[in-house]
């Protein structure tokens, strides 16, 4: 029995080998620089059957143990080859309710394709463009999604942010019969998926369809409450609330705190991506908002937030656009995909280089930023190869605009409002990671807010452990 | 959605607008703001709350048509409708007893000084007033200021009302007849509050001063709005908007101020190839 299944596996798995895994095709660099649309169109029908039939359907998928949301990753693609694209994407939904977003931003690479055995020889199943695939197939295809009947359990939560990990609470809890409520201090729900990566990487019509979905239900969406300020955490335990999640995200941007960091022409990665997707400056002046455009761009970062903000300023009609970055491209935490499209796009990389100070013109506007050489030394905390100043070794470069892309702090404005709410020596809320519960009865925390910045799904992750915890707490009371 | 619901024009370009916001109208304090976006369109603004009806659910605004944006806000009439407000925002301003206040507003700026100097007047304060403007036109609040006042002076520019002279003049006249003011809050052009610091440190007087730099989300995500306060980089919509006006960097605000006046002109006339280098 086990020899045969073996032997099939074997089978299989040349069958699987022969067939190459399958392209999305895209837009060309030379024409994507130039507008603000998606750069991948994704797969047609039949290559989307065709790169499920690769995978082998394992008994025990370590595709699966890979993904942080547990996702039936054998299952949908089995469904795929089936040609049941709906049910495809349903079967994603039991655990992921936002299938179209991680199939676009999911860092598949780390991930379920890490370990897909297909990649032990080849090259792993492309599981994040068939989940893209079937996400965006339902959507096309079905006007409403049917929403399931439940008894309402009389009971209300809040939800304060409406990133994925504050949509996610909302959407599991509404399933089980919970009054829902969102607040969101911006006048539009999503979080970092609306304020943070752009157009061209994740069209904003997906993540309007994504909460559209959330509204339908049964979800309350209160924008422009800026909790702390309009209403604080106690204001809602002592309204209509049974309890509480707070998804707040990391919106504090850092800056380098060097001299002439306040010329004009730098910004914050936050401020620019948000001037540039929420505002839609680049669609200025028929938007209100604007944004520099022009010139020459430096970007200081080398995660998905660096690569975001150089794509977007190439889009903004930038002449050259470059990254500094303070390791060599080994280190860079952004996404291969994001570091490759960024390259096609004519993006200079310099790396092992720092910025030490900046020079404005009289205006005040910036005109050079002046850098320093580095050299990678010994392994720190983080597992890499610490960054160390060559001396002597200052040059400058002249820009236009520069952008400030090396991370952000969790907000503290809720923290600072809600009496007994702990949190780290970082800002970030404490919380008990099994269930999402922090310090102060009947509230509860996830997503970058806890664990500083991270990535989508993880935030959904534990959106997911704190929906089920909040669940559980308030049937017993 | 916040209605408008009533609209009354103070001076050329100066609009008092009450708006329905009956949850900033109940947790609002002197000194903060909100942010507002009149349609899909806009842009966000800051915008003092110069005035509250919690029974009413009402917040008062007063705005200025110097750009685009504030030129669409003031052509919506009464019972029409401003897609988003949010607040109330910013820290609010520390009213205490403390003797003799004095404040000043220079053009809109008055509008700002008055929430304050109105909590201060109910604290227990002897408040002095001085508006000033650029001619009688433009001076507003007058009325407003004069019951919340236990002085109030009025200097314009070209001297057709009050005394002609800088709010400064006026300063420092009061400065030299009274021997022990507590404190100073002038708002206004950020020239103006600037002079006004250089009046009052020479006299060792503490200054608050309110400011107004570019904002986007307000509540401390972009750093659009970081000023430099005693060497220091401070975020105005969180850790302000008033500071300690001795320690502000002024040249740098203004410069800030103007990160997109080229473009915003650009903007206004509509043109093609609109912004590139800017
Ligand atoms: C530019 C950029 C690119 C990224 N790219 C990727 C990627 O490719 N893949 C990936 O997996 N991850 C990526 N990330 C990270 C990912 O987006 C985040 O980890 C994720 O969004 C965190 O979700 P969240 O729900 O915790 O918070 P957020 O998405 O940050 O949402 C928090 C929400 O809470 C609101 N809020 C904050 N304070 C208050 C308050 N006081 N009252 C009411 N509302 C409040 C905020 O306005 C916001 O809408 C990227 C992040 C950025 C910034
Ligand atoms: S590990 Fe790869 S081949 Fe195996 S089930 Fe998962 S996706 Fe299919
Ligand atoms: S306006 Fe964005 S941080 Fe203050």
């Amino acid at each position: 029995m086990v020899r045969r299944n073996r032997k099939v596996v074997v089978k299989d798995f040349k069958v699987a080998e022969k067939i190459p895994r399958q392209k999305m095709s895209e837009q060309k660099p030379h024409e994507r620089i130039k507008n603000f649309l998606e750069v991948p169109f994704g797969y047609t029908e039949e290559q989307a059957v065709k790169e499920a039939s690769r995978c082998i359907q394992c008994k025990n998928p370590l595709c699966v143990q890979g993904c942080p949301v547990r996702v039936q990753i054998p299952e949908f693609i089995k469904l795929v080859t089936e040609r049941k694209f709906i049910e495809a994407a349903r079967k994603i939904k039991e655990t992921n309710s936002l299938p179209a977003v991680c199939g676009r931003v999911c860092p598949q690479e780390d991930q379920c394709e890490k370990v897909c055995i297909l990649g032990k020889k080849g090259d792993p199943v492309a599981i994040g463009t068939l989940e893209r695939f079937v996400a965006d197939y339902e959507r096309e295809h079905i006007e409403v999604q049917n929403v399931p009947e439940v008894k309402e359990t009389g009971k209300s939560v809040a939800v304060v942010g409406s990133g994925p990990a504050g949509l996610t609470v909302a959407g599991d809890l509404a399933k089980i019969g919970y009054n829902v409520t969102i607040f969101e201090a911006l006048h539009k729900p999503g979080g970092v998926l609306v304020y943070g990566i752009p157009e061209f990487r994740l069209p904003k019509d997906i993540v309007s369809s994504e909460i559209k979905y959330v509204e339908s239900l049964g979800v309350k969406l209160a924008t422009n409450a800026v909790i702390g300020k309009t209403d604080t955490i106690d204001d809602l335990l002592n309204g209509n609330f049974n309890a509480v999640f707070i998804g707040t995200g990391a919106g504090a941007p850092k800056f380098m705190n060097l001299p002439g960091e306040n010329c004009v022409g730098i910004y914050s990665a936050n401020e620019y991506l948000t001037r540039a997707n929420l505002m839609k400056a680049y669609k200025f002046p028929e938007y209100g908002t604007p944004i520099a455009r022009g010139g020459t761009v430096a970007v200081v970062g080398g995660g998905n937030v660096a690569m975001d903000s150089a794509r977007t300023a190439v889009r903004l009609g930038a002449d050259k656009v470059i990254i500094l970055y303070r390791r060599s491209k080994e280190e860079m935490p952004a996404r291969i995909e994001e570091i490759h499209h960024a390259e096609q796009e004519g993006i200079e990389f310099h790396f092992l280089v720092n910025p030490v100070r900046f020079i404005c013109g009289d205006s005040g506007k910036v005109k050079e930023v002046e850098c320093i050489k580095m050299k990678l030394g010994e392994l720190d905390d983080s597992g890499r190869r610490r960054p160390m100043i060559i001396e002597n070794s200052e040059f400058r470069v002249k820009i236009d605009t520069f952008i400030i892309a090396i991370g952000n702090d969790p907000n503290p404005l809720i923290q600072k409002t809600t009496p007994g709410l702990k949190v780290n020596k970082w800002g970030n809320i404490v919380t008990s990671s099994d269930t999402g519960k922090t310090s102060r009865e009947r509230v509860f925390a996830g997503g970058d807010i806890v664990t500083g910045s991270a990535t989508v799904i993880e935030a959904m992750g534990a959106g997911k452990i704190a929906a089920a915890s909040i669940h559980e707490y308030l049937s017993n009371l | 959605m916040s209605k408008i619901v009533s609209k009354k024009q103070l001076s050329e370009d100066v609009y008092r607008l009450d708006l329905e916001a009956p949850k900033i109208a109940l947790k609002r304090k002197p000194g903060q703001f909100v942010i507002l976006r009149l349609d899909e369109l806009s842009e966000r603004i800051p915008l003092t709350i110069v005035d509250s009806d919690s029974d009413k659910g009402i917040i008062t605004i007063i705005v200025q048509a110097v750009g685009e944006t504030t030129r669409k806000i003031v052509s919506k009439n009464a019972g029409e409708e401003i897609l988003d407000v949010a607040g109330p925002l910013g820290s609010p301003t520390l009213i205490e007893k403390k003797g003799i206040v004095v404040v000043v507003g220079g053009g809109v700026g008055t509008a700002v000084v008055y929430p304050v100097a109105k909590a201060f007047k109910e604290a227990g304060n002897n408040v002095i007033s001085v508006i000033g403007a650029r001619n009688k036109e433009l001076i507003i609040l007058e009325d407003e200021m004069e019951t919340i006042s236990d002085k109030v002076y009025i200097t314009t520019d070209d001297g057709s009302y009050g005394a002609k002279g800088f709010v400064t003049d006026a300063l420092k006249n009061i400065i030299a007849g009274k021997d022990t003011i507590a404190e100073v809050l002038a708002v206004g052009p950020v020239p103006m509050m600037k002079a006004v610091c250089e009046v009052t440190k020479k006299f060792n007087i503490k200054t608050m001063v309110s400011l107004n730099p570019i904002m986007v989300d307000g509540t401390g995500m972009c750093g659009a709005c970081r000023v430099t306060v005693g060497g220091k980089t401070k975020f105005t919509c969180v850790d302000g908007p008033e500071f300690d006006g001795h320690k502000v960097d002024f040249d740098e605000l203004s410069r800030r101020l103007k990160s997109y006046s080229k473009m915003e002109k650009y903007g206004e006339e509509k043109q093609e190839g609109c912004c590139k280098g800017f």
